[in-house]
């Protein structure tokens, strides 16, 4: 089965990230509405001929977003309440953490982090 | 349903005059892909030999789908497609020829993925062996494995010396074969993008040991390379998972293994400035190992 998922080598994330991401998109312009069944872990690896185990850990943390639903023996699907934009204001929060806290590490200001934000935005 | 696992070997080792294979662990689950990765001569193929039944270990123990080799072999051997880079075919015969004598063999043999396997590999059956290139014999001999629709595919260096069109269509079939979630695939590669891919566990071998042998995502996710400065010559912090260090003037590159989110503070705690924190690629991971196993090597190893 073909899923058209296309992955970059050249990206910096990890594959399993790029997974969540291409599902989050599905999700995100309409193509997988809540509800859709997911393919399961070994269709969705053998046919993007990713590792199962990266798939896996992909679902698994979608599952922690509250993006998608499984159940054991019944498979996954796209979650009936997931919102979208909670989901990713939560990823903004967590990447906002981690900057803060490498902020931390390397010495740099509150005020400074702020402004660097500002100057960063496009 | 309880499976036997796809492989189970044990504190395995043999010697030879010029190498000694040492204590070796292998095992992982039916439904899953192993990948074997390590410098030439690291003992990757002497490991394959002994798993396949065709030598026997001096200390340890193998079971294959459950079977002891190399003992069952005979047994185990009818669930297992083993290609090695140095499999010869017959030349002057085709490979119409070699499927039907595979056949005869083998009462899995499935004709229409046989057929299937022909197109997709773009290979013609009439063809005589000797006139195929390096790429169509690999792939020829990887159709008579994958044929037979075997439990477990053992392959040596599948991907060796194909030009990347056709590396993908071996993969692919590889991929295929796992849609049965009772078949397992362990190979063997210098290709650490291909391991990277397929691979659901990572065995790295080196001087005829395993360094490491885990999950991919936690072998991958283990692995970081810091970026500091060091502007008053600190003293890097005593941590045993720095695993290389390159420096050029103030700039430092550190790679550590067994990475967590308290590893920055130590560095910046002992005066080193951190710039950023990368992951790595397997290939990265690959040399790191090489690198540090060689730095490190105990004497008994250097002869």
């Amino acid at each position: 089965m073909e899923f058209g998922f296309v992955f970059s080598q050249t990206d910096s994330g990890p594959m399993y990230q790029q997974i969540m991401d291409q599902i989050k998109q599905r999700i995100a312009v309409g193509d997988w509405p809540p509800n859709t069944p997911l393919p399961s872990i070994r269709e969705l690896a053998t046919g993007t001929r990713v590792s199962i185990i990266t798939v896996k850990r992909a679902y698994l943390e979608l599952e922690r977003e509250g993006v998608i639903v499984t159940q054991q023996g019944k498979g996954s699907w796209v979650s009936d309440t997931v919102d979208l934009k909670t989901v990713q204001r939560k990823e903004l929060l967590h990447h906002l953490r981690q900057a803060g806290k490498l902020a931390g590490t390397l010495g740099i200001a509150d005020d400074e982090l702020l402004r660097l934000i500002d100057q960063n935005r496009e | 349903m309880h499976l036997p696992m796809a492989i189970e070997c044990r504190g395995i080792s043999k010697s030879y005059p010029h190498f000694q294979l040492r204590d070796v662990d292998l095992s992982f689950e039916q439904g899953t892909v192993m990948g074997l990765v390590g410098p030439n001569g690291a003992g990757k193929s002497t490991i394959l030999r002994i798993v396949m039944g065709l030598l026997g270990p001096e200390s340890g123990s193998v079971k294959v789908l459950g079977y002891s080799m190399p003992d069952e072999q005979i047994a185990a051997k009818r669930n297992i497609g083993f290609v090695a880079e140095d499999m010869r075919l017959y030349e002057s015969e085709t490979i119409a020829f070699h499927m039907d004598f595979i056949k005869s063999i083998f009462d899995t043999w499935d004709d229409d993925y046989a057929s299937l396997l022909l197109r997709r590999f773009d290979l013609n059956k009439n063809q005589k062996v000797k006139g195929l290139s390096h790429g169509q014999r690999v792939k020829a001999t990887l159709l008579l494995a994958l044929a037979r629709r075997p439990s477990l595919l053992v392959f040596d260096e599948p991907t060796t010396g194909l030009d990347p069109a056709v590396r993908r269509e071996v993969l692919d079939e590889m991929m295929n074969a796992l849609e049965d979630e009772t078949r397992s695939i362990l190979f063997s590669s210098h290709n650490t993008l291909d391991v990277e891919q397929i691979s659901d566990y990572i065995t790295f071998v080196h001087g005829g040991r395993v360094l490491d042998s885990r999950n991919k995502e936690e072998f991958i996710d283990g692995w970081r390379r810091l970026r500091l400065t060091n502007a008053n010559g600190a003293a890097l912090p005593k941590l045993l998972n720095i695993k290389g260090v390159q420096q050029s003037g103030r700039l430092w590159a550190v790679i550590v293994n067994d990475y967590d989110d308290d590893v920055p503070a130590q560095f910046s705690g002992a005066g080193l400035e951190v710039n950023a924190v990368e992951r790595l690629t397997l290939e990265e991971i690959f040399l790191a190992n090489v690198n540090f196993a060689k730095a490190n090597a105990q004497p008994e190893l250097a002869s």
